[in-house]
């Protein structure tokens, strides 16, 4: 598939998703301009990069000139005027819905009339974000999987106010960058996030309700339908409170009971029992190892 | 340790053939009936009874919360007509007895199969929390969020799932998901088990041939 985009900017470049997006582009062939509010967090990711760019090495998956080819086509600023020239910027900063729109105003006034915009949100809407510019036009919701670096899949939304034109190059990037587009509307969790959010709120209330503890819970997910991860141990990995996040986001929005956090969820996060990132959520873990919770 | 097989009439836990069958004694501390009806022996070490989506306590009676035995339930999980998974889920009651409980995991996990204990509740642990998810991508596809293909593309790559929703349900058949989902919907009277509308029209048409 080609594309007229040339060079691309990730915006929030220092955290572990603008990072991995800018591997995705530049790994790819496209020029990209890293941004962040840090220098330092930016110099971190470029180490991680490398680093992650030299295991690809290692394994055969990427030749040493590609590799320096892909690193060479990556930039870094704390200047957001580095974007100005980018045909494409994506960002992928805290999700929080006045950031994303203070940002795309900023944007707006620098890059060029005819760049996209594009949105790594899981939640929240693309038209209430674009609405923050005066480009609604060409602004669409473009949600890479966590590590974006290795998952091929791309959540695609229009927002109300997006072009057909808009979407259709914004999907070619995606295609030219490697990665496997689908098409969504502009709801709340798209489609991935809308399925597994109340599943994993469903877990934790069969937990709660005493149907079978978070080892068999797992354990049955895992053979019976053949799922890598079980709901409980993909909790305990993404974080408890960042679970709490996406409900705080969805409910409101949908209604969905089974979207709301469940009182058990509510009181772990309050224990501070976030999962792994404190050693202690539906398991217990003890220098990574996983202990039955 | 030994255990007894008595059957009548089908099983989908263990279709003939299997052999988990083969492996049964004539005489044993543990019995199990399959597509039949309970017999309480307290006698023996376990008695279990193959459910399908009723409770353990359909076969038993309850008593206050504080009922459980020898007696336990169980079922082999599959989607629909697929062909049956690894998993057991054995089914407990509040009192039931330790030593029943970890000699029918013995016999199980000893024939190959992986166990996981649930609570004496209709769907138990998959359907229970599988049925509402598969509604949701239905009413998704009806309310034209994305394809159907989009959908299970999403779930085998975004989370690693080897298949997509629409496609089990496919697979596993829309009327025998209108019967889980209807079983649930009975129980636990909340929106998300109502059968889906593509699950009601199947079942619809199932039952007019």
């Amino acid at each position: 598939m080609s594309t007229n985009i040339q060079k691309v900017g990730v915006c929030g470049a220092g955290g572990t998703m603008g990072a991995g997006i800018a591997i995705v582009a530049s790994r790819a062939g496209f020029e990209t301009a890293c941004f962040d509010t840090s220098m330092e967090v930016l110099d971190r990711a470029r180490s991680q990069t490398e680093g992650f760019f030299g295991k690809s090495v290692d394994r055969g998956k990427m030749a040493t000139t590609d590799r320096d080819a892909a690193l060479a086509r990556l930039s870094a600023s704390t200047d957001m005027g580095a974007l100005a020239d980018c045909d494409l910027v994506i960002e992928a900063v805290f999700e929080d819905l006045g950031v994303k729109r203070e940002l795309l105003g900023a944007l707006d006034g620098i890059c060029k009339p005819e760049a996209l915009f594009a949105s790594n949100t899981s939640t929240l809407s693309i038209t209430e974000i674009a609405a923050g510019c005066d480009r609604q036009d060409r602004v669409v919701g473009m949600h890479f999987c966590l590590p974006a670096q290795l998952m091929k899949l791309i959540e695609m939304s229009p927002g109300v106010n997006t072009s057909d034109e808009a979407f259709a190059d914004a999907w070619a990037w995606t295609e030219a960058a490697g990665q496997q587009p689908v098409a969504t509307q502009d709801k709340p969790g798209f489609i991935l996030n809308a399925l597994l959010v109340p599943f994993n709120n469903d877990a934790i209330r069969a937990v709660e309700a005493g149907v079978a503890s978070p080892t068999d819970i797992d354990k049955a997910i895992k053979v019976g339908l053949n799922y890598k991860m079980g709901p409980l141990e993909l909790l305990d990995l993404v974080g408890l409170d960042t679970q709490m996040l996406l409900c705080e986001a969805f409910y409101p929005v949908t209604l969905d009971p089974r979207a709301s956090a469940p009182p058990l969820l509510r009181r772990m996060v309050a224990a501070g029992h976030l999962g792994r990132k404190t050693g202690r959520g539906f398991y217990t873990y003890d220098d990574n190892a996983m202990f039955g919770g | 340790m030994d255990y007894v097989i008595k059957k009548q009439g089908e099983s989908r836990s263990f279709p003939e053939g299997e052999g988990f069958l083969e492996g049964a004694s004539s005489e044993g501390d543990i019995v199990l009936h399959l597509g039949t009806q309970f017999e309480p022996d307290a006698g023996k070490t376990a008695v279990l009874v193959e459910l399908e989506m009723e409770c353990l306590g359909v076969h038993t009676g309850e008593h206050a919360g504080i009922e459980g035995s020898n007696a336990l339930g169980f079922a082999r999980y599959r989607n629909g007509d697929d062909a049956p998974s690894n998993l057991i889920e054995l089914v407990r009651q509040p009192a039931t007895d330790d030593s029943a409980i970890a000699a029918a995991r013995a016999i199980f996990e000893a024939a190959g199969f992986e166990v996981a204990v649930s609570a004496d509740q209709v769907g138990r642990i998959i359907d229970r929390l599988v049925r509402p998810k598969y509604n949701a991508a239905l009413t998704f596809l009806d309310e034209g969020l994305a394809t159907a293909d989009d959908m299970d593309m999403t779930c085998r790559l975004g989370l690693g799932y080897a298949d997509g929703p629409i496609e089990r349900l496919e697979q596993g058949g829309l009327a025998h998901h209108f019967d889980v989902t209807k079983a649930l919907f009975e129980v636990y009277g909340t929106p998300a088990y109502a059968p889906g509308r593509r699950a009601t029209v199947a079942k619809q048409r199932r039952s007019a041939e």
